[in-house]
């Protein structure tokens, strides 16, 4: 059995700027049109990058310095909108290991953890220093470590918040947690029963 | 001790505290739509389990099928895979499937209501967002991912946190050509489209009490957009009155215990309450959103906010302090699952009856169920929008989301009667949303512009 406990993310950060990100922008709905997640990382946030691409800009998911990044910063109220779980299907097939936002959206946080793709909050004031200095220097090393509630870039430290069951179930492996519901079925039934419907 | 129809409901569906410290929470009425599901039926055979409780499950497509003709096959093959994906989902595991043929098409959170499917008291999962609309009954009812579709499909459970409860009192009578899309508009430009997270909205107060359940849906239906992912109203005789003599309600005999019951679960006297925001409903006018989230808001007579969001306007073309009435119109759409509803068409008739829709606006109506559409046309309803220049058109989530057929193109800009003007949302990527009652749409398509729909009705603005 392979081990599904998610402890630390260990990788470089993108830097992604602007609140209420919505999962439209994450992954517009025509991409939605499949009855797989295969290839979704092809067009995360596929209109942002070709509205900046006619501007003559690029889009940080589009910048070399930033390829091969495994940790994304964001700003407050990230993946609000749809519950598609497309959003961070895409993010995690791009190559997203570990979310850090100034704060989520419910669905897209319950969603995620589905995945095993960690969601960790920090302050507004933190995330500003996190990104000026991920943005100074994008090859800086970055480590999140989940059961410690913190995060690490190069040499600067953090505290990140995650919800008690949310640090639990990752650090414990059961974030899949279909198992767990199908376990102890004869209680489920008996729940069942009980309702006057 | 006293509780809220929240801490009652949840209780009772309560299996068992998980090893994470969630609740594992029994679901008692799922329902699956063709673009979250697939790939958890997927999920669920790869892994050799059945879905558990097919009669609890039911089925229905709505958010690919094109409007205009819905011939099978489809003319885009990608949405007939996915029918077919549906249909063939449905027949291997039991699950009863409202298809195009079945005369009770629509979009899932028009028609669970519509046969009595939903009811006061419980719990309900869908894979979309939206599905908070069901809260209207006094249900808990929450949208959810594909993987937890699979966690259902499999258990007939989710891992659930219980959240805070916030009561959102909207007291006073609204005015003539005021809606109750204004009102939840309005609570989200108040509250802000992250307030609610992390909390469930119990809609109270007289003004929500003297609502139709078509208007309760109205309002529940957006509490997503406000961040909340539950929004419920409390159950009383209106709840009753409109699910007796459903297809899937109580029967006759069973009905006067069920109505009791659903009585009961309103939040009592007393229920204590993380929050209370209150809003004096007489102070609401027509409401019409400016910019690309529904939070950004504003009164049809008012100007944009001098501080507005300068990436919000450049992407919509607006200025600062500019008024929102006379912002000219392409499109009309009036449809989705906030304001699809037989009630809603009505309005918008209303206000269209012996008017043309200005020259250069595309305009049309999708109604919400293939219901919907029977009764609206039994009205003669349909009638009145074609003669106007309005596209009648077949059920489905259509241009609220675009996947399919129906979508703006280019910059074009959209009065909306649908749930949201993120960027892209209809279709085109650089395509614009105003968000507005249904009435609202009916007048800017007959004005090509924004315009106070109370002029038009011959009442005061």
């Amino acid at each position: 059995m392979t081990d599904s406990r998610i402890i630390t993310v260990v990788g470089r950060g993108v830097v992604l700027r602007g609140p209420d990100i919505d999962t439209d922008r994450i992954i517009p709905a025509r991409f939605l049109k499949t009855v797989t997640f295969n290839g979704l990382e092809q067009n995360v946030f596929a209109d942002d990058r070709q509205a900046l691409k006619a501007a003559g800009e690029r889009h940080p998911f589009d910048r070399p310095e930033f390829s091969g990044a495994s940790v994304l910063l964001v700003n407050k109220n990230f993946g609000c909108g749809s519950s598609r779980e497309h959003a961070p299907q895409a993010l995690w097939r791009w190559g997203i290991r570990a979310v850090i936002a100034e704060s989520f959206a419910e669905i897209f946080a319950s969603n995620s953890l589905m995945l095993g793709l960690p969601c960790l909050s920090v302050t507004e004031h933190d995330m500003q220093d996190m990104m000026k200095l991920v943005d100074a220097d994008p090859a800086v090393g970055i480590s999140v470590d989940i059961a410690q509630d913190g995060i690490t870039i190069g040499a600067h430290s953090w505290p990140t918040t995650i919800p008690a069951h949310t640090k639990d179930a990752l650090t414990s492996g059961h974030w899949d947690g279909a198992a767990l519901l199908l376990d102890r079925y004869d209680e489920v039934e008996a729940t069942a029963s009980r309702l006057p419907y | 001790m006293p509780q809220t129809l929240f801490e009652k409901v949840w209780s009772q569906h309560a299996v068992r505290q998980l090893p994470t410290g969630q609740t594992q929470l029994y679901i008692g009425l799922h329902l699956v739509h063709e673009v979250t599901s697939p790939q958890a039926f997927d999920m669920l055979r790869l892994r050799g389990w059945r879905v558990r409780a097919p009669h609890r499950t039911f089925a229905t497509v709505d958010h690919i099928v094109p409007t205009a003709s819905q011939a099978r096959p489809f003319a885009d093959l990608m949405a007939e895979q996915m029918a077919q994906s549906l249909e063939r989902n449905c027949r291997d595991h039991n699950i009863p499937l409202f298809d195009l043929a079945s005369g009770r098409q629509g979009i899932v959170h028009v028609i669970g209501p519509e046969l009595g499917l939903t009811q006061p008291g419980m719990t309900i999962a869908c894979g979309d967002s939206h599905t908070s609309t069901h809260g209207a009954f006094g249900a808990l009812a929450f949208g959810i991912g594909t993987s937890q579709v699979r966690d259902v499909l499999a258990s007939q459970c989710m891992a659930m946190t219980p959240v805070k409860v916030r009561r959102i009192e909207v007291r006073g009578l609204l005015a003539p050509g005021v809606y109750a899309k204004d009102v939840v508009l309005t609570i989200i430009q108040r509250l802000g489209i992250e307030g609610g997270v992390g909390y469930a909205y119990e809609y109270a107060g007289d003004t929500i009490s003297r609502m139709s359940m078509d208007e309760r849906m109205t309002i529940c239906n957006m509490s997503i957009e406000g961040g909340a992912r539950f929004g419920y109203v409390n159950p009383d005789d209106v709840t009753a009155d409109y699910l007796e003599g459903r297809p899937y309600a109580p029967t006759a005999a069973e009905f006067p215990a069920a109505r009791a019951r659903w009585k009961a679960l309103a939040s009592d006297a007393g229920a204590v309450y993380d929050d209370v925001f209150s809003l004096d409903a007489s102070t609401i006018s027509p409401t019409v959103t400016w910019g690309t989230n529904p939070g950004q808001s504003v009164g049809v007579a008012d100007r944009l906010p001098g501080s507005a969001d300068v990436d919000s306007l450049a992407f919509m073309g607006l200025s600062p302090n500019q008024p929102i009435a006379g912002t000219k119109i392409d499109v009309a759409f009036i449809g989705s699952c906030t304001n699809g509803r037989l009630s809603d068409l009505r309005e918008a008739a209303r206000v269209i009856a012996g008017r043309k829709v200005a020259p250069g606006v595309r305009a049309l109506v999708v109604p919400g169920s293939q219901a919907v559409r029977a009764a609206a046309e039994s009205e003669g309803l349909h009638e009145i929008f074609r003669s106007a220049g309005f596209d009648w058109r077949d059920a489905g989530c259509s241009m609220c989301l675009a996947m399919n057929p129906d979508r703006l193109h280019g910059r074009e800009i959209c009065a909306s009667s649908s749930n949201r003007n993120f960027k892209g949302r209809q279709g085109s990527p650089t395509g614009r949303t105003l968000l507005m009652s249904p009435a609202m749409v009916a007048a800017a398509a007959i004005q090509g512009a924004v315009v106070d729909v109370r002029t038009m009705l011959g009442v005061m603005a």
